[in-house]
């Protein structure tokens, strides 16, 4: 079986072969889209990611407060609800019914709603990770930042959470090489993305191999990259000594 | 807020023709997957933890490669090429199957690597010293105690493979999402399935997550 990859460098419309594989005017070639795709790809995994370690932070903190039970409870229930509906079925009900219950979203794009909904989905798992690395610090760090008269949100602010973030890198490491892997099922809401693309694209030129093969390897580039980058912010804030404890599983 | 669902279209009839049918599916690829994937998981992994190159390479690169893609990439992988292979066109479910013992192969092999790596060296001498060849000694001491000390990893590993399945919406296999999705649109109440649907998931995660909690609890060894 002989390999097409020229395919790449086909218009997407009359499907003949462009001079240097870029679209000149408009058109544009398989190669063009797929980039775009890609570029598709990091923007929801990056916006889905600020949303996940802002709101993660926030619940994951919120769970560990002392001494207030209903905001305890809430923060439970955020992570329950949100690691125990499937991915694709919450893309879903973003999509579909978030809009028809406040008419107001109903502006929204597809590329917003799978954000929102991707965010979300880790900030469960964000806030999980958190909250198991500011229990993990030591008991005494807690009753330093009271023994100084700091208040509860200068303790978290200056002693708990700073410790705490260090602890947690490997576990986000692996979160974040996730949400480039989760954003993957926004093809469902026509977003798109790569996977999107690589549906089409196999149905219309009938090489799928090449074109599965070119995407994979953007998804094994992304992760890579991700996975350089963390490291990278790893050693620069590592304090010795702090290490780190089981990381989670998961997809 | 717009709030007025009706789920009055909720019947036995759609029930059993829509619904039950996908449940089906979807609880049998979990179990199929989940032993499929732990047998080859522990193959992996003692592939993995064996020392010989020959064995460890090759199975390093393809637990690292298959966690580095996405799922739904891999259910479309083997979707267009197990067909090739064989040469002759297989279902989407069939490939479903094959698609999810292959990728939960991975992710069980690495908790088995980390159970096989919790057993104390000691036992493993014990079991030399008492004459037992490596099957043996894997089989009758290490295993065991992997399996037991990683059944609560296992299970939640379980109710996430429970919750991928509905990526096989990728191929159009008929799951319980899709059960969901085809009510929901002959019907004509798309969004009531889609928050039926969210519903029935819940519940099954929820319970299943809790009941792993409490054996975590009851079997947890201490040392």
């Amino acid at each position: 079986m002989a390999w097409d990859w020229q395919m790449f460098c086909e218009d997407t419309l009359d499907r003949t072969v462009r001079e240097g594989c870029f679209g000149t005017g408009g058109d544009i070639t398989y190669l063009d889209w797929m980039l775009s795709a890609w570029g598709w790809t990091v923007s929801v995994s990056l916006l889905a990611l600020l949303l996940a370690l802002v709101t993660g932070v926030v619940i994951g903190t919120l769970r560990t407060l002392p001494d207030s039970k209903w905001i305890v409870r809430f923060g439970n229930g955020w992570v329950e609800i949100f690691r125990n509906i499937p991915l694709l079925v919450q893309i879903f009900l973003w999509y579909h019914v978030v809009p028809a219950v406040f008419p107001a979203m109903k502006s929204m794009s597809g590329f917003t709603l799978v954000v929102l909904a991707l965010g979300f989905f880790t900030s469960a798992r964000i806030a999980e990770q958190v909250r198991s690395g500011i229990q993990a610090l030591p008991r005494g760090q807690r009753y330093a930042g009271m023994a100084v008269g700091f208040t509860t949100w200068q303790t978290y602010r200056y002693v708990l959470l700073p410790n705490a973030f260090r602890i947690i890198i490997p576990p986000l490491t692996s979160e974040t090489m996730n949400i480039f892997k989760n954003s993957s099922v926004a093809f469902a809401v026509s977003v798109t993305e790569l996977t999107m693309f690589a549906m089409q694209a196999q149905e219309e030129t009938g090489r799928g191999i090449e074109v599965y093969m070119a995407v994979t390897g953007l998804y094994i580039v992304s992760a890579f990259t991700i996975n350089r980058i963390m490291t990278f912010i790893e050693k620069r804030v590592r304090v010795p000594g702090l290490v780190a404890p089981g990381a989670a599983g998961g997809h | 807020m717009n709030l007025s669902f009706d789920f009055s279209f909720y019947n036995w009839d759609l029930i059993s023709n829509f619904i039950l049918k996908g449940l089906y599916f979807s609880v049998m690829l979990t179990v199929v997957a989940t032993l499929g994937g732990i047998f080859f998981g522990t193959l992996l992994a003692m592939m993995r933890l064996s020392g010989r190159k020959w064995l460890v390479v090759p199975a390093t690169i393809y637990v690292d490669g298959m966690r580095s893609i996405p799922l739904v990439m891999v259910i479309l992988w083997f979707f267009l090429l197990v067909p090739m292979i064989i040469g002759q066109p297989i279902g989407a479910e069939m490939s479903a199957v094959i698609t999810f013992i292959a990728f939960e192969a991975t992710y069980f092999s690495e908790i088995m690597r980390a159970g096989i790596q919790s057993v104390p060296r000691g036992q493993m001498s014990a079991g030399q010293a008492l004459g037992m060849t490596y099957g043996q000694n894997m089989r009758l001491i290490v295993l065991p105690q992997a399996f037991r000390n990683m059944l609560p990893v296992l299970l939640t590993q379980t109710i996430i493979l429970f919750q991928d399945t509905s990526l096989v919406y990728a191929i159009g296999a008929y799951d319980m999402l899709k059960g969901f999705e085809v009510a929901g649109k002959n019907y004509g109440r798309p969004i009531e399935a889609f928050v039926a649907a969210a519903v029935v998931y819940f519940v099954i995660c929820y319970t299943l997550s809790h009941l792993v909690k409490r054996l975590h609890k009851r079997i947890a060894i201490i040392h």
